[in-house]
């Protein structure tokens, strides 16, 4: 987020796009509840009638997939109508005359005919949004977990950018990160094209820097991801080490995730359940849990707060980074002679400069946000205050692209996917949970009523889903949050694995799924 | 402009729009409250905050009563003690009981610990009770009205600090009862099960079920409080863990945690017990000649993955090996995977969950 979690109450305009709040980050989602309360109007852009839609003062229900069109739109009016920002313009942004032309095409007449939202009601979000002085906007993976979330991305850089809502309380451009480290986890570099703290793997310097840190060459290119590497288990890609993660069930296509990982020589998983990822194994090492382990994480504001042991593993778990550090010193790698966490830590804020200022002891009551680049500096709640990290905020000329694969005569339903409140990912945690069973007992399929009679299901009763990847059996559940031609099912449940269909195509730049958008074929059974 | 008052006989200076309460607990001088929840609007409904203030003719409630310049209040007269007595031996006498499991919630103990203050044996005042105990089947929200004192805080967290507003008021006076739309249960109702009703309960009406069930099969000792973060989303939100006997029975959301202000939602508040599921590993497993998972020795099964590591390496070269870290565990071990690859094998074939 470019924008504090304090700051969700002061916006007077909140623009949300592709974001179930009140469900994946309830908590983040009372601070919008507080700021509508106070009088800020709220924008909701999602196919689905979510809880969201139902808190705003304006809903607009575009067709999935068809997020760029829609904020082409309304970048169009914005600058028709003068609303933009000049001196932000000129002071802090590159590209905006090329910007203008191009966005001049782009009329909300255009883009009602991509997203099926009437043109005036584009207008007025646009008109809202461009007119506020404090405009923020929300996003989640409704954004990123497309073949274009880089444009998604990019064209809310766009409108921000175009109004100025950047750099100032109560604006930003702020996507929620769904899972407790995720943040962490990229910053410790554990990702193919950056060392820690986001250190280009292909800049010569921090090349050098990390040849002197690691006592080795390491490739001058970036690696692969791990969408790739899937794709390539068994012809390069023969052993794998996969912490916490339940790919098989997570991850699109199952069938061809498990395809890969049953074809690798070594899989060995860290993990604290026999996960269906961790059934596929050579060797299962069991991991101390949350609540078990000592460490610290960073949260979707970038605040870096500390995890604390409560209670004692069961067995003989370990903490992953003890296994780690063990498999590596049977294989004679140096640097890790560690034997507790706070070293650790200590080492990844020392070679990070987003850390720089951080150590295990300062972050005690987690006041930190990075970056924070040295000791004394007080850390940075809000980015982009006087200018950008490459300097100039850069104006992209979009295409609007339509999704990998599109409805059809043999696949003519619209699948999206997602979490529920009471569930979480692949329901290892909740799913062992005493009471979630009487919130949510079972994965269905949430269908609009008219569309049940139109395709001659029933509520309460099996139908069978297919996509090009493949078919699973589903319950039809009548909800009006669904809208006609579009479904709707998380990819919680095992019974019920929706990623089975899932996987049309990946954003060719972050080799993110398209998850939210899947054509099916829905049957009685 | 410096804005000054005078509480009990001392200067203090305050800023604009800041209560008389407020000014007071930043000056650690206690005034008894029970209605009052920091976290929200103050509401004035309980009347133990009660102070005098000079040139009024009555008390005022310090948490409703906003400061000005040269106010002179008292805080704690012997007058002021004994209505706030008597309000408190009224409003004991109409509760089944006030000593509650501290399980049932973070604030159950208020009552309890004011009528300690204020030695009240209950004998004064006698009668009829309010309140009835609303059978409510659901997992995790103990609905015993019998102890409810009608501070309305459930009520209040509900709409203004969740913005669900499932529950409200129904009935005046001594037949006041809290209760959602249409008197139903709380899974049919707005509820989303955050639990912040529990949370801020002052006496117990609303409580905890699973940590009450959690604690029958412990001892009855205080439970253990440590300080984390839930496991959860991106949020980050500070909750305590608290634990007996080396068992996690319930969260405190931190009413102070940065990221959430006392705030949570179902899953931080009530899906903890993942932790000590009995599916949890407890040992290393290898796979066998047979094709079947195995029980070892964290030597037999490191030894193992290590070898594999190095067969591979050696057959097929540095770029054969991938490492997937996680976002659920902490950053040292997203770190070290990335070291481990790095250092290890002289790559960059690491990536985390984050693309799907």
């Amino acid at each position: 987020m470019s924008n504090p979690l304090v700051d969700m109450q002061k916006p007077e305009v909140i623009f949300c796009i592709g974001t179930n709040m009140t469900e994946c980050h309830p908590v983040a989602a009372t601070g919008l509840k507080k700021a509508i309360a106070r009088g800020a109007k709220l924008i909701v852009a999602d196919p689905r009638r979510i809880g969201l839609a139902e808190l705003s003062h304006l809903y607009l229900p575009l067709r999935v997939g068809s997020d760029t069109a829609l904020l082409l739109g309304m970048a169009h009016v914005i600058a028709r109508e003068g609303l933009i920002d000049e001196d932000f313009i000129e002071k802090r942004t590159t590209g905006f005359d090329e910007f203008f032309e191009h966005i001049s095409q782009w009329t909300p007449e255009w883009a009602e005919t991509i997203t099926g939202v009437p043109a005036k009601d584009i207008e007025t979000a646009a008109m809202w949004y461009g007119k506020a002085d404090k405009g923020a906007i929300y996003y989640t993976l409704g954004i990123t977990e497309h073949i274009c979330g880089v444009e998604n991305v990019q064209s809310l850089c766009n409108i921000a950018l175009m109004t100025g809502n950047v750099g100032r309380e109560g604006t930003g451009i702020n996507p929620m990160r769904g899972q407790n480290n995720i943040q962490g986890a990229g910053d410790s570099g554990a990702l193919p094209n950056n060392y820690p703290g986001f250190q280009s793997v292909t800049d010569p310097k921090y090349q050098a820097k990390f040849k002197a840190e690691y006592g080795r060459e390491v490739d001058l290119e970036k690696g692969i991801t791990k969408v790739t590497a899937l794709e390539l288990c068994g012809e390069s890609i023969h052993a794998m080490l996969i912490d916490g993660e339940n790919t098989l069930l997570s991850d699109p296509d199952r069938e061809h995730c498990e395809h890969a990982l049953r074809s690798l020589d070594h899989l060995v998983v860290v993990d604290i359940f026999l996960t269906e990822t961790a059934e596929l194994a050579d060797v299962v090492l069991p991991a101390t849990a949350w609540g078990e382990t000592d460490g610290v994480c960073t949260n979707t504001e970038r605040r870096v707060q500390r995890v604390r042991t409560a209670v004692s593993p069961p067995g003989v778990a370990k903490p992953d980074w003890w296994i780690i550090c063990e498999i590596a010193q049977r294989l004679g790698f140096e640097g890790f002679d560690y034997h507790e966490p706070k070293p650790i830590f200590n080492e990844l804020c020392r070679v990070s400069p987003i850390y720089a200022g951080l150590d295990w002891d300062r972050i005690e009551k987690g006041e930190y946000q990075w970056p924070v680049p040295h000791k004394g500096h007080p850390g940075t709640p809000m980015l982009h205050e006087e200018e950008f990290v490459n300097g100039r905020g850069i104006f992209s000329n979009v295409h609007y692209r339509d999704p990998a694969e599109t409805i059809s005569d043999e696949f003519p339903v619209w699948l999206t996917t997602g979490r529920r409140l009471a569930s979480y990912h692949t329901r290892t945690q909740t799913g062992r949970a005493q009471g979630i069973d009487y919130l949510l007992p079972e994965e269905s399929l949430e269908v609009n009523p008219a569309d049940i009679e139109r395709w001659e299901l029933t509520d309460g009763e099996w139908c069978k889903m297919s996509s090009a990847r493949g078919s699973i059996n589903i319950k039809v559940k009548a909800k009006n949050r669904s809208p006609r031609g579009t479904v709707f099912a998380s990819f919680s449940f095992a019974d019920v694995p929706v990623n089975l269909l899932t996987g049309s195509g990946y954003d060719p730049v972050t080799h993110t799924a398209e998850l939210k958008v899947c054509p099916v074929r829905l049957e009685p059974l | 402009m410096t804005r000054e008052m005078e509480i009990d006989g001392i200067k203090v200076t305050f800023s604009e729009g800041e209560t008389i309460l407020e000014i007071a607990q930043h000056h650690q001088n206690e005034i008894p409250t029970l209605c009052y929840d920091p976290r929200l609007e103050p509401f004035g409904g309980c009347r133990l905050c009660i102070v005098e203030l000079e040139g009024a003719r009555n008390p005022v409630a310090s948490c409703t009563t906003k400061a000005t310049p040269g106010m002179v209040v008292r805080t704690t007269t012997d007058t002021i003690e004994a209505y706030r007595k008597t309000l408190l031996e009224m409003v004991i006498s109409e509760n089944r009981e006030v000593d509650v499991s501290p399980l049932r919630g973070y604030a159950a103990g208020e009552l309890a610990d004011l009528r300690d203050k204020y030695t009240i044996d209950g004998t004064r005042m006698t009668g009829a009770k309010s309140g009835t105990r609303k059978t409510d089947e659901n997992p995790f929200i103990l609905r015993d009205y019998e102890l409810c004192i009608s501070c309305y805080r459930c009520v209040r967290v509900c709409a203004e600090q969740e913005g669900d507003h499932a529950i409200n008021v129904m009935n005046r006076g001594f037949h006041t009862q809290i209760t959602t739309e249409f008197d139903g249960l709380l899974k049919d109702s707005a509820c989303t099960f955050c639990g912040q009703c529990i949370q801020t309960c002052p006496t117990g009406a609303l409580g905890d079920k699973k940590a009450l069930r959690a604690a029958d099969a412990v001892t009855d000792a205080a439970p253990d409080k440590t300080r984390t973060i839930c496991p959860y989303c991106g949020v980050g939100c500070s909750v305590d863990i608290l634990t007996k006997d080396d068992k996690i029975v319930g969260i405190h959301p931190a009413m102070d945690g940065p990221a959430n202000q006392g705030a949570l939602c179902v899953k931080g508040q009530f899906a903890y017990d993942f932790v000590q599921h009995p599916d949890r590993l407890k040992t290393p497993l290898v796979r066998g000649a047979d094709g079947e998972l195995h029980e070892a020795t964290w030597d037999e099964a490191l030894n193992k993955a290590a070898d594999g590591f190095r067969k591979v390496h050696a057959e097929h070269g540095r770029h054969s090996v991938y490492g997937i870290a996680s976002g659920r565990a902490p950053s040292e071990a997203a770190y070290l995977m990335q070291k481990f690859i790095r250092v290890g094998f002289g790559t960059n074939y690491i990536d985390n969950c984050s693309r799907a």
